[in-house]
């Protein structure tokens, strides 16, 4: 197998941009959400497990 | 709910094997680093002996400080946290044992095979193919132990230490894997798969994520897990560890092209480098806050603690090491740092702070527990610290302002536009700047060993405690509480965990090469350029063997200082035949991209047989074997067939007369030579080096000039 190029340029290069800044922003706005949502008892009790 | 509990024993073995082979190669490394430290004022310890001449010992100190002494310091750590994390032994103690035995092997076949010269020529992946492959099975096994331990855990919650083992696991893996793609040409000699941009594209790719996935993340699992233990409190905020792991892993992986800043790599690539570079400043110096506002309040308990201390300052450097790497992203920092000591002190930074000390504090917090006693000596501990502390700003400071030095003596002119100063003169320079270097890496060797010291006493003293007894209630499945958040389910599924994560560190790696393999393009062809003679091919493997690469770049990047004293700056469309790509990262020695041609063959010969008698005050090592080697020409045929599975345009049936393209070049070398009065038979490895460097960065000057200009 070798690596050819297969396309000659790159035609509409801007989607590239526009797909990682949307799953960028999505991917953190969903963990932030959820992070500041999270039950204060459970985060104290996971976070004491290295204690045990 | 009443149910019962059961009593079980962690399997403290496995932690003490691991342990011991932590501080034996630590021990090991620093060695091999202060000894390639000492080559740069004083050549002749090269010993004049190939396998002890930087270019071979220089990858053996890199090799061994990351996968054997940070390497079995992180199975230390996850093989004693992660049976306490998930209140259960290790899954199989079979597998547990063939993964100690297994890496401790690959280690061993490692070093003799860097110091014999096997390698890939690709940084911290030097090792050969049936080394990669070894690796490869070992890691599936450690895979295996450390998923089986987690599935049969007594304890809901994976705590978020387990995430960044899970993290490492499979990021390391896909890594490995993808750079590591090659094809053999003989048991211990491979070419890479890839060629010239897309080699550099996936070496770096790998290289930065080694960094990311092999020496920082499990070391932050590490972190997560000793501080909060040593401190005796939880870590500050577990929500902000949440956001630090997913931040980092997300982030890390798109960052790899700032190696390769003003280089050949299509423009877009490393701008997407730098950008993702600067963004990592924000998980990093969460984790690293994180890591320090566990210990409010308690900072009477770190003057008193040398566990504490240790991790202090790894923490510090941490954040040091990941505050300054975006710095290093940014193209105009780039453009000053590269190729300089700076990257050098940067690193050492990261590597002697952050998991040197993170290791020592480990060590420290482990050995008294699993022998059931205490530390035999505080004060040497702190001994330690300090001289370690010591060591590590004798170190880097130097280097420092040994970057700094040269690079602005690189870039200056005289007011007559020439370049003001010749390379050596920029070397000898800092010579002073090498001294100090050594000297901190001295102290700091000096502070292992009176740990190793400290800790056989400790375990002289104390009785080891083989299985250590524990209980716990099984984990029942439960119904689901009402009011579940899904990513409460999730950190209850591992196996989730692991297809979450390698979506999101395989999503970078894509949008990043993909392009690059695909898209024509980012990757202009240059008519003129050839493949290389077969006698060309044989001297780049001396090349490649000997470790040229380590001190010498090919990569002239376009700058007016660089351009003048180089020659033309060199284009993505050069390499297109190079497997694997030779840019190099360091240059103690001037660039060589525009080698061929600019010293008669005679120069060449006289100055690796002794480079300061052509250039005195030269610190490069004398190459006195290779005038005596008889070159392999056996394995022509076999490297020209590899090649051409590459794509590599060798006509049809070309590896069977190859063998007679090769003598006949070679004579022509040797008949050059004597009309310079040096004697030499034509099949010696000097011959096939002198045909290489007589042909790097030839080619383009065949072609004709308005079209270069073009492009």
């Amino acid at each position: 197998m070798k690596f050819i190029h297969y396309i000659e340029k790159i035609s509409g290069v801007d989607i590239y941009g526009l797909v990682s800044l949307l799953i960028f922003v999505l991917f953190f706005t969903l963990m932030l959400t959820w992070v500041f949502r999270v039950d204060k008892k459970k985060i104290k009790e996971i976070s004491e497990i290295p204690l045990h | 709910m009443s149910m019962q509990v059961e009593k079980f024993y962690y399997d403290n073995k496995i932690v003490r094997a691991f342990g011991y082979a932590t501080v034996i190669f630590a021990i090991v490394g620093m060695l091999a680093g202060l000894w390639v430290a000492i080559q740069f004022y004083a050549p002749a310890a090269s010993l004049n002996l190939a396998p002890t001449t930087f270019g071979r010992l220089r990858p053996l100190h890199t090799n061994a400080i990351i996968f054997a002494f940070v390497g079995n310091c992180i199975f230390t750590g996850v093989y004693y946290s992660l049976q306490r994390l998930c209140k259960a032994r290790m899954f199989s103690d079979k597998l547990s044992w063939i993964h100690f035995w297994g890496w401790q092997s690959i280690i061993a076949a490692a070093a003799i095979t860097l110091l014999l010269g096997y390698t890939t020529g690709k940084e911290y992946a030097e090792l050969e193919w049936p080394i990669d492959i070894a690796i490869t099975i070992i890691w599936v096994v450690f895979g295996i132990n450390l998923f089986g331990t987690i599935l049969k855990r007594r304890e809901k919650h994976l705590y978020v230490a387990i995430w960044f083992y899970i993290a490492t696991w499979v990021t390391v893996a896909m890594l490995h894997i993808v750079n590591s793609l090659e094809i053999p040409v003989s048991f211990f000699k491979s070419y890479s798969w890839y060629a010239g941009v897309q080699d550099a594209l996936v070496q770096w790719w790998y290289g930065h994520n080694a960094v990311a996935f092999f020496l920082t993340t499990p070391i932050l699992g590490l972190m997560y897990y000793f501080l909060p233990k040593a401190a005796n409190r939880p870590v500050y905020s577990y929500r902000l560890s949440i956001i630090h792991f997913w931040a980092l892993i997300f982030i890390y992986i798109w960052a790899g092209p700032h190696h390769l800043l003003y280089t050949s790599l299509p423009d877009w690539a490393q701008s997407l480098g730098t950008v993702f570079s600067i963004m990592l400043i924000a998980p990093s110096w969460g984790g690293m806050l994180n890591g320090l506002f566990t210990l409010r309040g308690a900072w009477d308990k770190v003057r008193e603690d040398p566990v504490l201390k240790f991790m202090v300052v790894a923490v510090t450097c941490y954040g040091m090491a990941t505050f300054e790497g975006p710095m290093l992203s940014l193209k105009n920092i780039n453009a000053i740092s590269h190729f300089t000591d700076w990257t050098i002190a940067h690193v050492h930074i990261g590597g002697l702070g952050w998991n040197g000390f993170m290791a020592f504090a480990m060590m420290y917090y482990l050995v008294p527990r699993m022998w059931g006693t205490k530390l035999y000596s505080k004060k040497l501990a702190t001994n330690h610290f300090w001289l370690g502390t010591i060591g590590i700003i004798l170190y880097a400071v130097p280097l420092y302002w040994a970057g700094f030095t040269q690079s602005l003596m690189w870039k200056a002119f005289t007011p007559e536009g020439q370049l003001k100063f010749q390379f050596l003169e920029t070397v000898t320079n800092i010579i002073p700047m090498y001294i100090t270097r050594s000297v901190g890496g001295a102290l700091y060797l000096t502070g292992a060993l009176i740990m190793a010291f400290n800790l056989y006493k400790t375990i002289r003293q104390g009785k080891f405690v083989a299985n250590e007894e524990a209980e716990a209630a099984p984990l029942l499945r439960e119904a689901h509480p009402k009011r579940e958040y899904w990513h409460r389910i999730l950190e209850r599924k591992p196996v989730m965990m692991l297809v979450l994560s390698l979506v999101l560190v395989a999503i970078g790696g894509v949008m990043e090469l993909i392009p690059t393999f695909l898209v024509k393009s980012n990757i202009p062809t240059i008519a003129s350029v050839k493949p290389y003679t077969p006698l060309e091919l044989q001297g780049r493997d001396i090349y490649i063997r000997e470790g040229c690469y380590t001190c010498h770049s090919q990569m002239i990047r376009p700058f007016r200082d660089e351009v003048a004293r180089y020659g033309e700056y060199s284009k993505a469309g050069e390499f297109v035949y190079d497997h694997p790509f030779q840019w190099g990262s360091k240059r103690t020695g001037p660039d060589l991209a525009r080698e061929g041609g600019k010293y008669p063959d005679s120069w060449h010969y006289n100055h690796m047989y002794d480079p300061r008698s052509m250039s005195p005050g030269s610190i490069m090592p004398q190459y006195v074997w290779l005038l005596d080697n008889k070159l392999d020409t056996s394995s022509t045929p076999a490297k020209i067939r590899a090649m051409k599975t590459l794509g590599v345009p060798y006509p049809e049936g070309y590896d069977k007369i190859a063998n007679s393209d090769l003598m006949k070049q070679a004579n022509t070398i040797a008949d050059n030579l004597k009309k310079d009065k040096i004697d030499t038979p034509p099949d010696v490895e000097i011959v096939a080096l002198i045909a290489y460097l007589q042909r790097i960065g030839r080619d383009i000057k065949a072609e004709p000039k308005t079209q270069t200009a073009m492009k």
